[in-house]
């Protein structure tokens, strides 16, 4: 189904304003994006967030933001929480005390909460094979906490964990593939979508809850605050992150890989380091050996991923 | 807005109003206040899809408003949209203007 900005424009926001994220949040436009999907498709949502900024922000006590059922659990265990609602709602239909309405579970989770402390529960979830959607919102870093490293921080970047100085140039090691490791874990769907590419986005996400089985999308989410650049630049970050390569649009269908969007022109990465604050030191030519290795490493992984998508 | 005794809480403090986020106006955030010239816009619907706060107000499949309530005033409308159709003017000043 091709979903239509001026059908989707006249539905209601599963997020409601008033929520409390930063001016020119990311996280909130993917979030709308990803609801407006599925309820453009005529399923209702349960969702739930572990701790991170989506969760602070959209929930301060006695307030909430969300239109659907939503619960927050812990970093680590809510992809568990979420698939054992799942089960429970199976559970029920199968004893007939509810109609299966065709319910859609849906985890929006930080990168941290993906990359580092929840990657053991989520890849139970996935041997398991229960039927939930995990949205990574991925910042780059522990945005909610201020700025740490963590394992999707690329090479290089700025963090207060990773401070730069004369002995530490910002980071010293490259991020993880989590797409690729899910893949091994052997993943029906898994995806990378970017917020400025919606009707990507969007596609990927029909895919991704129309499976039978778990899916993970993992959509980069530019921080103004973290990642230092003025707060009306997130959308054309996002465009830039995907026109240099450093965040490839592809996604994994049973093992098979497929690249969704190419860059027009691909352009060199110091356009992306220059754009941002937390690569400001790249500049210099101390550290020209960084930005390098950096171009290095998207051309290999550009040229892998095109082999693997041949 | 006041707040509920412990006595009162719902079990497990769940929240029972759905997006009762509403009622707090983020709008007072704003130190820039985007202003959209109707002539020149197209109704394409980015600035709705790239707003973070659900702000810019729609009725059926057309751009009506901005809600100044809840924008926060990050600006993304005004440098995505295609028309350029979305100015930003300074709050105090359109607060000024708006005294007149």
């Amino acid at each position: 189904m091709a979903i239509k900005l001026k059908e989707i424009c006249n539905q209601e926001d599963k997020i409601a304003p008033g929520h409390r994220a930063c001016h020119g949040c990311p996280e909130t436009i993917i979030v709308r994006q990803v609801l407006h999907t599925i309820t453009a498709m005529g399923k209702p949502v349960i969702a739930a967030s572990p701790t991170g900024c989506l969760e602070v922000c959209t929930s301060p006590y006695p307030q909430t933001a969300w239109r659907v059922p939503w619960i927050h659990n812990a970093f680590e265990n809510v992809s568990s929480t979420l698939a054992a609602a799942w089960s429970t709602y199976k559970h029920f239909v199968k004893l007939g005390k509810i109609e299966d309405r065709d319910v859609k579970f849906v985890v929006f989770g930080g990168d941290g909460a993906t990359y580092d402390i929840g990657l053991q529960f989520i890849s139970g979830v996935i041997e398991r094979g229960q039927h939930i959607l995990y949205v990574c919102l991925n910042n780059e870093a522990y945005m909610n906490t201020g700025t740490q490293r963590s394992g999707a921080t690329p090479l290089g970047a700025w963090t207060t964990t990773t401070p730069v100085g004369k002995v530490v140039p910002g980071k010293t090691e490259h991020r993880k593939d989590i797409v690729g490791m899910f893949v091994a874990n052997g993943i029906p769907y898994a995806a990378q979508a970017a917020p400025h590419a919606w009707r990507d986005l969007m596609t990927k996400v029909q895919k991704a809850v129309s499976i039978e089985g778990p899916s993970y999308i993992d959509v980069i989410a530019p921080c103004p605050r973290g990642w230092r650049f003025p707060i009306d630049q997130t959308i054309y970050m996002s465009r830039l992150a995907v026109d240099t390569c450093m965040w490839p649009l592809y996604e994994v269908e049973n093992g098979k890989y497929r690249i969704t969007t190419r860059p027009l022109e691909k352009k060199p990465v110091i356009e992306y380091l220059k754009a941002q604050g937390r690569f400001g030191h790249l500049l210099l030519p101390e550290n020209k050996h960084i930005a390098d290795e950096l171009q290095r490493k998207v051309d290999q992984d550009w040229e892998e991923l095109q082999k693997r998508a041949r | 807005m006041r707040l509920k005794s412990w006595k009162e809480l719902e079990t497990g403090v769940v929240i029972l109003e759905p997006g009762n986020s509403v009622l707090y106006r983020t709008g007072t955030w704003r130190t820039f206040r985007p202003i959209i010239d109707m002539e020149k816009c197209t109704h394409c619907m980015f600035c709705w899809l790239y707003c973070p706060d659900g702000s810019i107000l729609v009725k059926d499949s057309k751009v009506i408003g901005i809600d100044y309530e809840h924008c926060k005033g990050c600006g993304i409308c005004a440098r995505e949209c295609p028309k350029k159709a979305v100015t930003m003017v300074e709050e105090v000043k359109a607060r000024m203007e708006e005294a007149k």
